[in-house]
């Protein structure tokens, strides 16, 4: 492809995604001539970086952006501004037909398996779409490959000409994945797609994942809430509150050493089985702030328990603290 | 369906028949018994459209005076029933034409059913364009043409119906086409409505991820999954599209004279009622046989594809 020729290389060989100032506004329209009267600010100037084979976790509660992060970056709803680079290749710049192309490394798992699949179709059918709209192969060569794929996530050829219904969440799930990696795709965003399963499916699914992922040296995007399961997939680990990311480090650095007091309050709620455990709570005062008018300066300060006065002014930038690990609070060092 | 995996393992085939959509659908029509008891009338209407010549024992227009021995707007003359051997039989009795109005019903089957299901066919592929292209592409699209069948909408539709008729001249084919544009606006929103609901699925962005365009989308993915209202609101609308062209050529805008088409029957004997009230009877029993075996069609299916709505 001579698409990257094109477009500015990559700072760092290694990063394979770039996402740079990333926003995502919503517009909220009102009045009678259904003007725009405000803008919900889902994703607000995101940077993050994942490198080639990795797992980045992106965590936060509902509604801080995370799934429209994901969405965003893989052009599935339009962005607002920033850009996404792709191997070097800024995917937002693309033509309409460079784009379909691209689209084949870019693949998504969705967090709902029950509306992921189309009703209607067999999931032999589902699984073989992507190869019909890139006109691969004949009907032979791609039921070989739906057959290849769906042993690989551990379902059995009859279950090609299944309907989505007579399936459960967990196979669905691995349906969706099935119908990914048919793309021979180099970066998967796994938007929560364990957190509508049983407990007992979702390591199952997860382990799925990860041997799929040193089989074909694939790189996620794992997006969750699920703090266990962030731990249990991830190489790195981003953060995000109200529309920003607080907080980068790799996995052992973010569950020993948080940086940001918030995600400190998140580590804390993770429960330990262990009822005769004592251990500190952080337990945040107030309510998570609406994207449509976040708090001034840094985001978190209403509710930050070492909030000073100038954080309702100045809004903190990432800054690398420690080697490989960056966090978005200008008073980080006290727990350096 | 688009059936492009060629299968060759048997047990594979076997499975998907048995349990396709469809299949689980129509196993569910059967539980409704409205809806048996509307198709098995439907399927005897169809056979007397189709049979229309067999089964009439006359020529529905040949005016009988001077063939036979009979006169005006007589009654029902059923021999099995002890009518004189000797008269001729006419199983409802004569017209004012003196033509044969058993032959007539029975021709006329042929008509109210073309009409309907025509016009209903005109209204649905229109429709349906348009509320697809609405509901996938929003926006200002979606307004103008929203507005504009609200238009169509805001009329009654029998009087919108008359007021194209006179535009466009009396007959069988205007009829047709002004009942096929007043019911476009029913089925552009019933299109929409559902394309909304389907374009937000999961599966819709999937398509997309996997670099689907837009035409693929909304005719791989998304009209598919939005037919099932269309047809229970299509086949409740085909029993209306009979009325409704029944009352354009009672009005004697609809079909013409001789044609033996039900509502130009009633009208063309409106005054007679009281005193050969089979010639309004039969026409008129005809029409709510039909239109009843539709209705009960549409109720049954709606009950079947849409589980929820059955206790309401």
């Amino acid at each position: 492809m001579h698409m990257s020729e094109q477009n500015t290389m990559n700072t760092h060989p290694e990063d394979f995604i770039e996402v740079k100032n990333l926003v995502k506004y919503y517009p909220v329209l009102g009045g009678v001539m259904r003007r725009v009267i405000a803008w919900v600010k889902a994703v607000d100037d995101v940077s993050f970086t994942i490198k080639r084979g990795e797992t980045l976790g992106l965590v936060g509660e509902s509604g801080c952006g995370k799934t429209t992060v994901g969405h965003t970056m893989l052009g599935l709803i339009p962005h607002t501004s920033g850009s996404v680079l792709f191997d070097g290749v800024d995917i937002f710049k693309l033509s309409p037909d460079e784009l379909k192309t691209m689209r084949r490394n870019l693949q998504i798992v969705f967090q709902d398996p029950y509306s992921s699949l189309d009703p209607r179709l067999p999931i032999g059918e589902s699984i073989a779409e992507g190869l019909r709209i890139h006109k691969i192969g004949d009907n032979q060569e791609r039921f070989n490959q739906v057959m290849e794929v769906l042993r690989k996530v551990g379902l059995e050829d009859y279950h090609a000409m299944r309907y989505p219904h007579e399936f459960s969440g967990g196979q669905r799930q691995r349906i969706g994945i099935a119908r990914a990696l048919i793309m021979k795709p180099k970066f998967i965003l796994l938007d929560e797609p364990v957190s509508a399963l049983d407990v007992s499916i979702q390591s199952q699914v997860l382990n799925i994942l990860r041997d799929l992922q040193s089989e074909f040296g694939l790189t996620y995007l794992f997006v969750a809430h699920n703090l266990a399961v962030v731990e249990h997939i991830s190489d790195r680990v981003a953060v995000m509150y109200v529309g920003k990311v607080v907080e980068i480090a790799s996995r052992e650095d973010l569950f020993d050493h948080q940086l940001h007091p918030y995600t400190q309050a998140l580590m804390s709620a993770i429960p330990i089985p262990n009822p005769r455990l004592k251990r500190e709570r952080t337990i945040l005062a107030g309510d998570v702030p609406s994207p449509l008018n976040p708090p001034s300066g840094c985001r978190f300060h209403p509710r930050c328990p070492i909030a000073q006065p100038n954080c309702a002014v100045d809004e903190p930038l990432l800054r690398e603290l420690r080697p490989g690990h960056q966090v978005a609070c200008h008073y980080a060092e006290k727990f350096a | 369906m688009t059936a492009q995996l060629s299968v060759n393992a048997n047990q594979v085939e076997k499975d998907y028949r048995a349990n396709s959509l469809w299949r689980m659908t129509l196993r569910r029509i059967g539980k409704q018994r409205n809806a048996i008891i509307g198709m098995v009338i439907l399927g005897i209407l169809l056979l007397v459209a189709i049979l229309a010549p067999v089964l009439a024992p006359y020529d529905p227009i040949e005016v009988l005076i001077g063939v036979e021995d009979v006169g005006k707007r007589e009654a029902p003359c059923i021999h099995l029933l002890g009518c004189p051997a000797d008269q001729p039989q006419h199983i409802m009795g004569t017209d004012g034409n003196v033509r044969d109005v058993f032959s007539r019903v029975i021709y006329g089957t042929r008509y109210s059913l073309f009409l309907g299901f025509t016009a209903i066919g005109i209204a649905i592929g229109v429709g349906a364009v348009l509320g697809a292209i609405s509901g996938y592409y929003g926006g200002w699209l979606d307004m103008i043409i929203m507005r504009i069948l609200d238009v169509l909408m805001a009329f009654p539709s029998l009087l919108l119906a008359i007021a194209i008729v006179s535009v466009l001249g009396p007959g069988l084919s205007n009829a047709l086409v002004a009942i096929g544009i007043v019911s476009i606006p029913v089925y552009a929103r019933v299109v929409r409505a559902s394309v909304l609901t389907v374009k937000e699925q999961e599966y819709v962005k999937a398509s997309k991820a996997l670099g689907g365009s837009h035409m693929h989308i909304l005719i791989d993915r998304i009209l598919p999954n939005s037919v099932p209202p269309l047809i229970v609101r299509g086949t409740l609308g085909i029993g209306t599209a009979i009325l409704d062209a029944a009352a354009l050529s009672f009005l004697g805008l609809g079909a013409q004279p001789p044609m033996p088409e039900w509502g130009t029957m009633l009208g063309s004997e409106r005054n007679q009622v009281f005193s050969a009230p089979h010639l309004v009877f039969y026409p008129g029993i005809a029409i709510m046989i039909t239109v009843l075996a539709f209705n009960l069609i549409g109720d049954g299916l709606r009950d079947a594809i849409d589980p929820r709505l059955s206790n309401t």
